[in-house]
């Protein structure tokens, strides 16, 4: 008997560390109670993206989402809903603008204006079956590029769709396999990079624990394109769960003969191997990606020869990240020309965002290329919690740089960001209001690129280091005025001469709060002020007398006993004792305790 | 895997267990799941439904449950729902009265006038 209801459960990363496997085991123990285990069916699934309202439950077919579900909640899901047909409204999703309840998952805003090609099978299939997998559509471009189309007319298919490589940089993928096809060698290989190491990105990581069996096709069909026997995902380690579907998925793809000698009775034959990375963040680049799998130290090499021509063991390799390659399956069973209709004109498809800081919905989200940053962070997004102003978004992550409110109605492709001086990279985007200081969020950035350095080329190993220390200073009030200038001068020949990408790219952030929030950058030199309130050597604490009640709490929670008076007599706090480290400030709880920053 | 046409196959093997999960439905069937739709009979008349529309292959159809309407001694009570149509109610079903219903009106769109408690226009 076919069951009448879908139970999904969302099972990416972030949902299970709320809980939601124990949410799918109490949903199971619940059905079998109630003998509804034939009519119900509980299915994990990929991330469905709105990560903040997880642990989510998609019923189908009435298409409920639940949000936040918890292990005391599942009884009256599963009594109310499931048998008697009343779904539990406290446990829906509510429109945040409306406050209605929103029946309908695919009414949620968060998903209304989003596009999926790549996260289409992300929560709506069980990652773990095959047979999932093939009800929609798997496997049939790899059965019809090898039966149906030669390597020649595959790759005019991925040359007319546009696609462009999905890492960061946006080579234009066909040019990638082409080179790679030309070069005559009997041994070639074919390598997902699925290092991703951005803070605040997880689209990579999402795809594979989702939907892992479109990576592999999608690497299949590069195979048989390139000419290649072989491939290799290299995946970091802090990625257990994607490893863990990844290896079950390739297990199934070998048994039935999708991986293995003459797929579809043909004399393609194609293999994988998953490869665990350190977590080096500098193993995302691709030479030293490329050593890494060799079993030699993570270090890039200059360019050329490219991997295209000398890869892996010093054979031709072409090598996409893993958003690239789950875009290949669309484009042979819909044609390039579908895909090239989506999109600007230099920037065809659509773009995995992962969206984090100061927003309402963080989480991830696909969208056609050319779709506003206003519509990404605002209609999707939901924009700054109440009360707050978002104030800039850095895009890339530690290789990217910050955009304005201004440039906001900017449509997103790779032009477009390179040309604010950010850049599109893995698709990271952290939102940012009032609250944080834009020195210190360069710093921060800064601090991650100076650690994940391998030290191999100067200007990277001691550029950034400088860059950092003139940083450090300016957050401590010790800033001077030529600093700035500095900075950018040390950005700039870091930039020109670095070896590779992680180098080339570090000293983006500094530049564009630079370019964007020098004032901040003044402000901290010159006035020993930081406006948001972050820099800890800038903030002084002061008790308003007219607020203090004298209730002795704050004097009891300072470390360094800096606050005079007792019970009835006003506090006071002794600025050359005070380490400013907030816990007054935390404790009163009549506000009295004032942070300030640059006043004298 | 030998070729295409074998994967196909497969697919369409695979689509049915994943078919509750594709947008549109031509008909949705709803059956009154309240305590009192339960105790006169609703859960058989459900589980019918869901046999029936399997054997037939009817892949176009999804069963879903619904709360209490109101009308208790008409329960079972059973809603077809169908686009640009109004909404059938068939009342005191049991499972050989739902076989019909499948048959005559699902299948062929004629509704069953014997067992018709009211035909709302939404």
């Amino acid at each position: 008997m076919a069951h009448r209801m879908n139970v999904l459960v969302c099972s990416g990363a972030s949902c299970i560390s709320n809980n939601s496997l124990k949410v799918k085991e109490a949903l199971l123990a619940e059905i079998e109670r109630l003998d509804l285990k034939r009519e119900i069916k509980v299915i994990e699934t990929g991330c469905m993206g709105p990560c903040q309202l997880g642990p989510v439950l998609l019923v189908y077919p009435d298409e409920t989402l639940y949000k936040k579900v918890q292990v005391a909640d599942v009884r009256e899901i599963v009594e109310q809903h499931f048998l008697k047909g009343r779904p539990v409204e406290r446990l829906m999703y509510k429109s945040p603008l409306t406050d209605e309840l929103v029946h309908k998952s695919r009414d949620v805003d968060y998903f209304k204006k989003q596009y999926k090609i790549v996260l289409a099978n992300c929560g709506s299939i069980d990652p773990e079956s095959l047979d999932e997998y093939i009800a929609v559509g798997g496997y049939e471009a790899l059965g019809k590029a090898l039966t149906e189309m030669n390597p020649d007319s595959v790759l005019d298919e991925i040359k007319i769709s546009g696609l462009r490589g999905r890492g960061g940089g946006g080579f234009p993928t066909h040019l990638k396999w082409m080179f790679t096809k030309n070069e005559k060698s009997k041994e070639k290989y074919v390598i997902c990079n699925a290092d991703e190491g951005d803070p605040g990105a997880f689209m990579d990581r999402s795809v594979i624990e989702g939907d892992p069996h479109t990576l592999i096709e999608g690497m299949a069909i590069a195979g048989y394109v390139v000419g290649a026997s072989k491939g290799y995902i290299y995946v970091r380690a802090e990625y257990p769960l994607a490893i863990e579907r990844l290896e079950k998925a390739i297990a199934q793809a070998k048994e039935t003969g999708f991986l293995g000698e003459n797929i579809f009775q043909t004399d393609f034959s194609f293999d994988l191997e998953v490869r665990v990375g350190a977590g080096a963040f500098v193993c995302g680049e691709e030479t030293a990606l490329i050593h890494s799998i060799e079993g030699k130290r993570g270090t890039p090499r200059p360019r050329p020869p490219y991997p295209s021509a000398s890869g892996v063991w010093g054979k031709p390799t072409v090598l996409n990240n893993v958003e690239t390659y789950a875009n290949v399956r669309h484009i042979i069973l819909n044609g390039g020309a579908w895909m090239a209709k989506i999109g600007t004109e230099t920037s065809k498809g659509t773009k995995v965002f992962a969206l984090s800081g100061t927003i309402k919905n963080t989480g991830l989200a696909e969208v056609p290329m050319g779709t506003t940053i206003r519509e990404l962070i605002y209609d999707i997004g939901g924009g700054a919690p109440e009360g707050h102003e978002i104030k800039a978004v850095q895009l890339g992550g530690p290789s990217g740089g910050c955009v304005t409110p201004e440039y906001f109605d900017t449509p997103i492709d790779y032009e477009s960001l390179t040309a604010l001086g950010a850049m599109m990279g893995s698709g990271g985007v952290i939102a940012m209001d009032e609250t944080a200081c834009m020195v210190n969020t360069a710093k921060f950035f800064l601090d991650f690129t100076c650690f994940e350095s391998c030290g191999k080329c100067v200007p990277c190993r001691v550029g950034l280091k400088q860059m950092y220390g003139i940083l450090d200073k300016i957050t401590k009030g010790e800033g001077e005025e030529e600093d700035i200038e500095a900075l950018e001068t040390l950005g700039k020949t870091i930039k020109a001469t670095a070896l590779c990408g992680l180098g080339q790219t570090a000293p983006n952030p500094v530049l564009s709060t630079i370019k964007f929030f020098r004032h901040e950058y003044e402000e901290h030199i010159f006035e020993k002020k930081c406006r948001a309130l972050v820099c800890k050597d800038l903030i002084s604490y002061e008790i308003n007398k007219d607020a203090c009640k004298a209730c002795t709490l704050c004097a009891q929670k300072c470390p360094v006993d800096a606050i005079k008076g007792e019970r009835g007599v006003v506090h006071e706090i002794q600025q050359e004792k005070c380490i400013s480290c907030g816990n007054c400030y935390d404790v009163c709880p009549f506000g009295a305790v004032m942070r300030l920053s640059g006043e004298n | 895997m030998k070729n295409l046409e074998e994967l196909r196959k497969l697919r369409e093997k695979a689509q049915k267990e994943i078919q509750l999960r594709s947008k549109d439905a031509r008909i949705k069937v709803v059956v009154g799941m309240g305590t009192s739709g339960i105790a006169a009979g609703a859960r058989e008349v459900l589980k019918t439904f869901i046999n029936e529309i399997n054997q037939k292959n009817l892949t176009d159809v999804i069963v879903t449950q619904t709360g209490e309407k109101g009308m208790s001694s008409m329960e079972p009570i059973v809603e077809i729902h169908e686009e640009k149509k109004p909404v059938i109610v068939y009342g005191d079903m049991n499972p050989s009265k739902v076989k019909k219903v499948v048959e005559e009106h699902i299948v062929n769109g004629k509704a069953v006038d014997d067992y018709l408690i009211s035909m709302e226009e939404k």
